[in-house]
């Protein structure tokens, strides 16, 4: 195996009296496709808010790149490569589809204190932007305003926003929630291709997706990581089948 | 990239801006009108105003590249039309008159408050924003009306406008009204510049959603707080100029008053344009100007009585109108004029 990208050791968080996350234990090698899965309400948002630094954590480590990065915060981490994509769709609803995209390319390009010349108007943020924006189907979309784009589109934007930061890891919390079926085939398959590039953390319902994309599996009830395997052993997991998954969707 | 892509970057960079006619009707206009005053029999009056208004125009400019574009409530900007014009009042009467000397001390000073109130005030957001930014602006109030030695509570009359470059052409009216002129518009062009730069947008950017920008690895703070010392530096400018305009200073070029002044006048132009905020100050001012005047004579049918009642109590009439325009015209004046945004 190589050597792990990610790794949660005995992370926990509460909000008062509601454990969120308890006592969770994860690594994630380089490469791989981790889907996490669970009902509800288990702390999948949470524990994503947890590794990306949006929210802090109780007590535990995140280990990131063999670095400890628990004091770090959001856009620290950012900075070291960890992209996320929000279940609640996140980005500039001002700016085009385009801009949104070339700011993330301006982020990881280092000179954002420039005061002088149109950032808009700049090639060598302009083209990989567009080159995210086609990877994911928006090319044709690059001049619309994104809070005019539709709500699958936003999906597809945020991806591309994440990419251009150029990740180690991408944090996706739910991709697919929302998209219609073309544009759900469409992430599954940049998803697909994503795979060589970078390791993926994934939260997702749609099973027949987590299924066909994860290398790995880890399912989370009430914070608990209740198990963790290939797609076969979660399929097989008698606690899983009980805890989580419905007979039909196992099949 | 593949040949679709190469197609569709080759159309990406968006077309040159047209020429926007709204800043340059209203630079053309302040750039003749000295040439008009000067047939109106009433020269000095004239300039005086439309000095008056170029200079809040500035201030209010300086407030719009933060308010507008970085959604930061600062409710103590007249702090820094006080620092600007306390550094021409205190140095001048150390003997040190010209504008070359007073200027950088002022743009150092507003500078260097801006940065240390910035650092603390830009940690909190919203409501406390506003309440800590006004109470800095109070505090230096407060030091303004306790330094006995620059006339305290009374403030200080210049012994004369300030010296450029050793000569004394700023007492002409007409150059000052040039300089006045050529401080609005440099500060206009750079405010453009800065407002589409890679800092620009990422201000903007902040505004939006600061959570979306730290996802990407962008600390908004920084940001902010650069613009809010660059902000703090063009108001500072404009103090000078107020100082020497009024050829006086006193505490009450930095009353919260004359901060929510500088608010009202941002919003009352338009948000977010820069030149709306010229506009704003300039609707602002002229209406205080003249409402008296326009009250007369739209009250005519009244008994001489009541219209001089109605004409005393002006203000009365003043705030309302004011709300009116900012309730019923979204955007502000420039909400009104096609083109007139270009956000
Ligand atoms: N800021 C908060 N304050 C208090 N409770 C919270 C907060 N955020 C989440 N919770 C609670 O924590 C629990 C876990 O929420 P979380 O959003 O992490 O679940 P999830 O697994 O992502 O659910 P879903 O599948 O519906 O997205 C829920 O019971 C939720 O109500
Ligand atoms: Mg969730």
């Amino acid at each position: 195996m190589t050597k792990p990208l990610l790794e949660l050791r005995n992370l926990r968080k509460n909000y008062g009296a509601l454990i969120v996350t308890d006592d969770v234990s994860l690594s994630v090698p380089e490469g791989e496709v981790h889907a996490i899965i669970g009902p509800n309400g288990a702390g999948k948002t949470t524990l994503i808010h947890q590794i990306s630094g949006l929210a802090p954590s109780g007590s535990g480590q995140v280990l990131f790149d063999g670095q400890d990065i628990t004091g770090l915060r959001l856009h620290e981490r950012a900075r070291r490569g960890l992209a996320r994509s929000f279940q609640i769709t996140s980005v500039l609803p001002g700016f085009s589809a385009l801009e949104n995209v070339a700011l993330a390319v301006q982020a990881r390009s280092g000179s954002s204190y420039r005061l002088f010349g149109n950032a808009a108007r700049e090639p060598d943020l302009n083209g990989p932007a567009m080159e995210c924006l086609n990877l994911v189907g928006l090319g044709s979309r690059s001049h619309v305003l994104a809070g005019l784009l539709s709500h699958g589109e936003k999906r597809q934007l945020e991806l591309a926003i994440a990419l251009a930061t150029e990740p180690k890891l991408l944090l996706l919390d739910e991709p697919l929630a929302g998209t219609g079926h073309e544009e759900s085939r469409r992430v599954v398959e940049v998803l697909r291709r994503l795979r060589s590039r970078t390791t993926i953390l994934l939260i997702e319902h749609d099973m027949e997706a987590v299924f066909s994309l994860a290398d790995r599996i880890s399912v989370l009830v009430y914070g608990r990581l209740i198990a963790t395997g290939t797609p076969e052993q979660i399929r097989h997991n008698p606690e899983v089948r009980a805890a989580y998954l419905g007979e039909e969707e196992m099949a | 990239m593949t040949d679709i892509a190469r197609m569709q970057s080759a159309s990406i960079v968006p077309p040159a801006p047209r020429i926007e006619r709204v800043p340059l009707i209203l630079f053309g206009a302040l750039a003749i009108a000295p040439f008009l005053a000067a047939l109106s029999g009433a020269e000095g009056y004239v300039l005086s105003l439309l000095c008056r208004v170029m200079i809040f125009g500035l201030a209010a400019l300086s407030l719009d590249l933060i308010l507008g574009y970085g959604a930061l409530v600062s409710f103590g900007h007249a702090a820094f039309l006080g620092i600007g014009g306390y550094a021409v009042g205190i140095l001048a009467s150390h003997g040190m008159e010209d504008a070359l000397v007073q200027i950088p001390v002022a743009l150092a000073a507003s500078g260097l408050f801006a940065a240390i109130t910035g650092t603390i005030s830009l940690r909190t957001k919203g409501v406390y924003f506003i309440m800590i930014t006004l109470a800095f602006g109070q505090m230096l109030f407060f030091l303004a009306t306790s330094l006995a030695a620059y006339g305290g509570d009374d403030g200080l009359t210049l012994p004369s406008r300030s010296l450029l470059a050793g000569t004394t052409i700023l007492k002409n009216d007409r150059v000052f009204y040039g300089f006045c002129f050529i401080c609005l518009l440099g500060v206009y062009v750079l405010a453009r510049e800065i407002v589409s730069s890679r800092f620009g947008r990422v201000l903007r950017g902040a505004k939006e959603n600061p959570t979306r920008m730290e996802a990407i690895g962008f600390h908004p703070f920084r940001f902010q707080l650069l613009a809010y010392v660059i902000s703090g530096m063009m108001a500072g400018l404009a103090g000078v100029l107020l100082a020497n305009q009024a050829e006086f200073i006193s505490p009450s070029f930095m009353t919260w008053q004359r901060s929510g002044e500088l608010i009202f006048m941002v919003v009352l132009g338009g948000l977010g344009s820069l030149h709306g905020a010229i506009v704003g100050a300039a609707a602002f001012l002229l209406l205080e100007e003249f409402l008296p005047e326009i009250l007369h004579l739209a009250s005519f049918m009244l008994s001489s009585d009541l219209q001089s009642r109605l004409v005393e109590n002006w203000k009365m009439v003043f705030g309302p109108v004011l709300i009116l325009i900012v309730l019923f015209v979204r955007g502000g004046i420039m909400g009104l004029v096609p083109g007139g945004r270009h956000d």
